[in-house]
This record gives C-alpha cells, structure tokens and sequence, in this order.
C-alpha cells in the first residue's frame, strides 16, 4: 500500500515512520520501536553506501595521485636551478647566518645556531610536535590491561614470530662490545653540537639507539630496571620544562632589548654559545626518550 | 587609570606568555593525575583568555599593530610574533570555546577515557591551545607550519583517545587525511621559500610580490598557492575532501568533537587567511584564479554537505555533514574576497565556533538520555528526557539555519549583502545561500520535530541538577550567540578596524 506524503508525514510525526530509510524498511511500522531491528537497517544503508563510495574513492585516489605527481613534476620545471648563486634564496638572511653567525650566537656550527638561536621558537615548538608524539603514542599503545591487580607488571610472553636477539649470540656478542661506543658517540655527538655537525636531535636518536639496541640485547626487563617509566616522565619533565623556561627568558629579554646575562663566551670553546649547549642537552634528552618509548610501546604497551 | 594600565607596552609580552604557559601547563601535567591535569588545563584556558583578552583592550585603545621579537634578532633573521585585533580576539573565542567544550563534555571524557590516559586527554587539549595561539599570533610561515603538525598530532591523539574500533578507524583517516594537508602545506611553503628566500610575512609578501611581477616565476607561484591553499583546505575539511568528518565527528568523544570542529578547523582558516592577505598578498592571489576555485567548491560544499546531512542516518553524522556545509560558506566568502565578504568570513567564522559545539555537546548528551542510540528512531523524544540538551539543540539548529537574533542569521544576511556588491556572480551567491538555508532547515527541523515529539516518559527525565557543569557550559555559549544575534554592530566594528589594520604593511 503506497501511502501519500501527507500520510508519511503523519505518521512519521506519530513516530512510526522514518524518512532516512527506504520504503521496504517500513513493511512493519511496529519496527521503528524496536531499536536493534532498526539500528541492523540502518547498518545496511551504511553498508551498500559504502560499497558504492568505495569503488568511486578508489578511482578518485589514483585519479588524484597521478594527477598531483604530473603537477609536482612540472612543478621542478620552474624551479630556480640548484647552487646558482643568483638564486633569490640567497639573500641577505643568508648572508648574516653565514657572516656574522659565530659572532653572534657563539656557535662554530651554523646550523645550531641558527635552529637554537635565531629562529628558537620554530625549534621549541619542533621539541614539543615530540611531545605530542609522545602523548599519541601512549595513549594508543600504553596497554594497562596485562598488569595484575596490584599493579605488578606481568612478564611478557614472546609470540610467535617475533625475533628474540637475546638469544642469539651474534647480535648479543658484537652489541656488548658496541653499546658503550654508541653511547659515547651519542654523548659527543650531542655535547658538541655547537662545534661539529650534530646536536641535539642527532645526538639523542643515537643515545636512543643505544638504548633500544641494550633493551633488544639484554631483555626489556633489564631495560626498564634502568629507565623506568617514572624515570622517563621525570626526564621529559624537568628538560622540555627548562627548554621552555630558558627560551622564553631569551625571548623576553631580546623583545625588551634588555641586556641577557648568558654570555655567548669564546667560539670554539666547549662552554660557549650561550644557551645552545644546554637546550642541545634538552632537545638531545627529549629525542631519545622519545625512540625508546616508542619501541617499547610498540614492543611490548608499557615501559616497565 | 585603567586605559593607561592597559595601554601599557608590557602588554606586548602577553601572547609569548600565554604560549609558554600552555607548554609549560602540558609538560607538568605529564606528570599528574587525571584530575589535577583538568583544574591545570581550567586555569590555564581562563588565564590565557585574560592576557589574550588584554592584548586585545591594549590594540584596541593604541590602535596599532605590533610586532614582537622571538628573541634577540630582528625580523628577516628571527622569529616574530604579531597582534593586531583579529588575532587576539579570534585566540580569545577559541580559548572561550576550548573551555565551554572540555566543561560541557566532562563527563563523556570520564566514561570515554580510560582513567590511567585521563591526564593525557588535557595534555593534549593544552597542546591544542597554544597551537591555536601561535597559529593566530604568528608572523613567520614556518613557525605556522609547525604548529599544525602539533595541532594534527594533538587533534589525533584527542579522537583516539576513546579506546574503541571506530574511533581507531576514524581517527586514522583523520590522520592520512591531514598528513596530506601538512604535506602540501610544506610542499608549498618550501617552493615559495625557493622563489623568495624568505619566512617572516612581512618580508616573504615583498619578495613574492617582486617575484609575481617579474613574471619569472609565474608557475611555481600558482603551483605554491594552490599546494597551501589546498593542503589547509583538506585540513579544515572542504568539499570534496570532507569524507574525514563524518566519522570523525560522529564517532569521537563529544568534547572532541566540539573542539575539532569548533576550534580546529577554524584554525586552521585563519592561518589560511593570513596566508592569502599577508603572504601571497591579495592582488597576487587573485589574480592566479585559485579564488574562483575556492569560491565554487565552497558553494558545491553547502549544497553537497546539506544533503548528505538530509540522507544521514544518525545525529552525530548529521551534525558532522552540516560542519561541511559551513565550511562551504566560510570558503564561499574567501573566494568572493571582496571586504564586505571577509567582513562576512570572520562572523561566520565566529557564528560557527559558538554554535557548532553546543550542536556536538548537546547532541552527545540527547545520546546517552537515548541509551546509547544514535539513529532518530531511538531519539524520538530525547528532548523530553534531557530538556537542558534538547533546549540547547534546537538553539543551536535554529542559529545554524540563520534565524534571527541568533549569530547566524547575521553572517547569513551578511554573505547576501556582499553579493550584492559582487558582479557577476551575486545571483550564483544568493542562490546557494538560499538553496542551502532551505536544505538547513530540513534536516535541523526533521530533528527538532524528532526531539520533541513522543511521549514523555518522566520517570526517564535529567533534570539539571545532575549536568549543571554541562548545562552552564553550552547555555553561555547560546547565550553570547543570542548576545550578538541581537547586539552585532560592537564586533562587526571590530573585525572592520581589525581587518584594516591586517591589511596594513
């Protein structure tokens, strides 16, 4: 029985009637009150509109793909030709990076100073995108569920497939030999970041390499006996909180052209370049607690 | 005495504090509990909308613009921060509406959150604070850029922080979604930076001026507006790239809801609008045609998003299509480009970030008075259970459609009058804006009518007793919504003098 839009509205105002579903959904108007029937229609629609909507995004996907690669190619085209000195990226903001870097930020290694000092605020917010990282990575990994009801970490059970280097006396022999050197690289890639190339992010992901490699090698409970969780939220704590206290003390007494009390010191020197070498320690800390809490995420949803 | 005190050049250091706080606030809650995350978060939203607040007082007394230094090195070298009066103002709505949203939404997040991941859920609203902020108040391309990632890590973490299937599946959408966004943002940005050499505003929309006009660079400059242009348009979620919001919106804790597309998205457009008048310039930018584009995908988005509001199942997704529909009309408004029409941008811009989380929050609450049912057979009646959230609803229905004394029958009326003063295309305008009110008041109405007919069954009634945090959150929000429905002259004013002042220098 067809009824008239009148008689739709009717009834659907009586509630017993549903204009997002189709007419064969209505065959027994007693179904709109029972919530699980309509809520399986409603799963249908979903269902039908998403294999349509499939097969039309597939499409649309590769359409876009090839068509944004052939833009970016043709893009190339018109770009300035690399390391020709007149191109407009060479200008006076290089210019003063190169010349009067060293002078005024007390950095041997430009790039330092330049991510540490004239654009700082850039980098404070880089350290803080791993932060959030940090945050995302946890919330979605960190699985409490495995822990006892005291709160006693149950040891993890290895599934099958996955590769237990503990056990193999290669890898276990040749990383007892290179983890110390890892770690000292780590320590000097990061503390001279203002003299060589490197810095606080090189340096911490090596310090967090190391770390992974000894939480691979000697078992992640020997790991987490050394940098435990609470360890970790400390470590994150007191050097992303320094970053932002020492930057923003800069950026103060820069905006009011008051005079700072950190000296920039000799150039070359490994205690010079103001504020550099302890945001490099900070950033450095930062890096590597972020890799090794995402392996150890991902390994096995908790630190400890 | 007060005007001096706000006149004040000390005023000048409030943005740099209120974006420190908030990392600082992010940092320390790190370290907390659940609970004293929330009061943190608490105090620092209200504190960073007192300085954003004065910012605006001490612009609005001085009349100026200021510049501030990032440190010790001036402009083309350093980083720098601006403040004219959009900026501030548009920092303190969102905070204003961050507040309303985590304050309405409090009790979803206690039931959608796991309790250990509580502190977790205000670390990342800190985090979206202050990107908003420097997204608002920054004057380097750069510093935009990285912002957004810490606004698109931030705003994931807040969808999949409810711990369910399809939040995860939304959330990763969300994510693909907007890296490709921050991908073509960064494209587009690092090709200008070939052409122009510069990252501070000021700077940058000189040498792409010169570089516009000496005709040289023709091509990589329309491939690097339209790579920005697009990369935040699919991040603020434009027809067609609107496929992320159903889900997203519909299936996320409603708190997050609210603040995605009440905040974020409109974040995003600001910066947007920043880029087009203060980087590429306006003349530059229109005449590379991308407007037209935007201005037509803006009128497909009111028409398609309507309709897959009218043929949408459930609330959230209804809500979530109509969010795609705004954003056409913001779009729409940038295309036009004329200044009554940004003058229109900006109020929808504001009418949106008010209305569309009370729609979000209320929307959540009419849900749980339903036992968890979604679809409208399970709301029926919902309004009679839940008469706090069934009121706040059809508020926030009736200012989405554009009734008047509510905001968004101003913006409404004030995209109908530019289009006036658009040649050509004033009919294709008024058209659209009528075709998609009609479209608006289908689906709002077929809800309200929905919501409040069945019978009433008082034994099932929440009074307000058991939500006053939620019902004081959402009725402030409808309540500066009617405020300037009725009274809109004050912010026109305002975004009138703000909007000359962006255009200077």
């Amino acid at each position: 029985m067809r009824k008239s839009f009148l008689q739709k509205l009717s009834a659907w105002y009586k509630g017993s009637y549903d204009f997002t579903l189709k007419t064969a959904d209505h065959m027994d108007a007693r179904m709109a009150h029972e919530y699980t029937g309509k809520e399986h229609k409603l799963r249908e629609v979903e269902r039908r509109e998403l294999v349509f909507s499939g097969v039309l995004y597939n499409i649309l996907c590769v359409l876009f793909c090839l068509i944004f690669i052939g833009v970016l190619l043709w893009s190339v085209l018109f770009l300035p030709p690399h390391g020709n000195p007149d191109n407009p990226a060479v200008n006076e903001v290089m210019d003063r990076y190169v010349a009067a870097g060293m002078e005024e930020t007390g950095a041997v290694n430009t790039v330092a100073g330049m991510i540490l000092d004239y654009r700082a605020f850039d980098t404070l917010g880089e350290s803080f995108v791993l932060f959030t990282a940090v945050c995302a990575v946890t919330i979605l990994m960190k699985n409490t569920k495995e822990s006892a009801a005291d709160g006693t970490p149950i040891p993890m059970t290895v599934k099958p497939g996955i590769v237990e280097y503990s056990k193999d006396n290669i890898v276990r022999t040749v990383s007892r030999f290179l983890i110390p050197f890892i770690f000292v690289y780590g320590v000097y890639v990061l503390l001279n970041g203002h003299l060589s190339p490197g810095g606080g992010f090189s340096g911490g992901a090596i310090l967090g390499s190391a770390l992974i490699l000894y939480a691979m090698v000697y078992g992640e409970d020997r790991a987490a006996a050394i940098f435990s969780e609470r360890l970790m939220k400390t470590v994150i704590l007191i050097s992303l909180g320094f970053y932002a206290i020492a930057k923003s003390y800069s950026f103060f007494t820069g905006a009011n052209h008051l005079k700072s009390i950190i000296s920039t010191g000799t150039p070359g020197r490994i205690l010079s370049a103001g504020l550099i070498l302890p945001l490099n320690i900070a950033v450095g800390i930062v890096v590597c607690c972020t890799m090794y809490s995402f392996y150890m995420y991902f390994r096995r949803g908790r630190i400890q | 005495m007060l005007r001096d005190l706000f006149a004040s050049d000390f005023i000048h250091n409030f943005p740099l504090f209120a974006i420190i706080l908030c990392l600082l606030c992010a940092v320390i809650s790190f370290v907390l509990q659940g609970g004293g995350a929330r009061k943190l978060t608490y105090i620092l939203i209200l504190t960073g909308m007192t300085l954003n607040g004065s910012v605006l007082l001490h612009n609005l007394i001085t009349g100026e613009r200021f510049t501030y230094m990032m440190g010790h090195f001036p402009a083309p070298w350093g980083n720098e921060i601006a403040a004219g009066l959009l900026e501030p103002a548009f920092a303190l709505l969102f905070g204003a509406v961050i507040l309303c949203s985590i304050t309405a939404g409090k009790n979803r997040i206690f039931t959608d959150v796991r309790a250990d991941k509580q502190h977790f859920y205000y670390i990342l609203v800190d985090l979206a604070q202050v990107a908003m902020l420097a997204l608002c108040y920054t004057n380097d391309i750069f510093t935009g850029y990285v912002f957004i990632e810490i606004c698109t890590l931030a705003s994931c973490g807040l969808l999949m922080i409810r711990n369910a299937g399809k939040p995860l599946v939304a959330a990763t959408r969300y994510m693909i979604f907007n890296l490709i966004g921050s991908g073509m943002f960064l494209m587009g940005i690092t090709m200008l930076y070939g052409v122009t050499g510069h990252l501070l505003f000021p700077q940058l929309q000189q040498a792409a001026a010169s570089a516009w006009n000496s005709g040289a660079y023709h091509g990589i400059m329309i491939i690097s507006i339209g790579l920005t242009v697009s990369g935040l348009a699919i991040k603020s979620g434009l027809f067609p790239f609107h496929f992320w919001m159903p889900d997203t919106y519909g299936t996320a804790t409603p708190a997050s809801s609210a603040i995605l597309s009440g905040v974020i998205s409109k974040g995003y457009i600001f910066l947007l609008i920043k880029i087009i008048y203060r980087v590429y310039g306006h003349s530059v930018f229109m005449e590379t045609g991308i407007q037209n584009v935007l201005f037509l995908f803006g009128i497909a988005g009111m028409i398609v998003g309507s309709i897959s509001a009218i043929r949408a199942g459930t609330i959230t997704k209804m809500t979530a299509f109509s969010s795609a529909a705004q954003i056409g009309y913001i779009f729409m408004g940038i295309g036009m480009g004329t200044r009554a029409a940004m003058i229109a941008v900006f109020f929808h811009i504001c009418a949106h970030a008010i209305t569309k989380p009370v729609l979000f929050l209320s929307g959540g609450a009419l849900i749980d008075a339903s036992w968890g049912g979604r679809d409208f057979a399970s709301l029926r009646g919902a309004a009679h259970r839940n008469p706090a959230a069934g009121l706040a609803f059809l508020c926030g229905s009736l200012s989405m459609i554009g009734f008047p004394i509510f905001t968004g029958f101003i913006s409404k009326l004030y995209f109908a009058l530019s289009a006036f003063a658009f040649p050509h295309k004033s009919m294709l305008v008024l058209l659209a804006l009528a075709v998609s009110t009609i479209l608006n008041v289908i689906y709002f109405m077929y809800v309200s009518v929905i919501l409040y007919t069945g019978s009433p069954d008082p034994a099932k009634r929440v009074g307000v007793g058991r939500q006053k945090a939620f019902a004081a959150a959402v009725f402030l929000l409808i309540l500066v919504n009617v405020a300037i429905g009725l009274h809109s002259q004050p912010l026109t004013g305002l975004f009138e003098s703000g909007l000359d002042l962006f255009l200077q220098s």
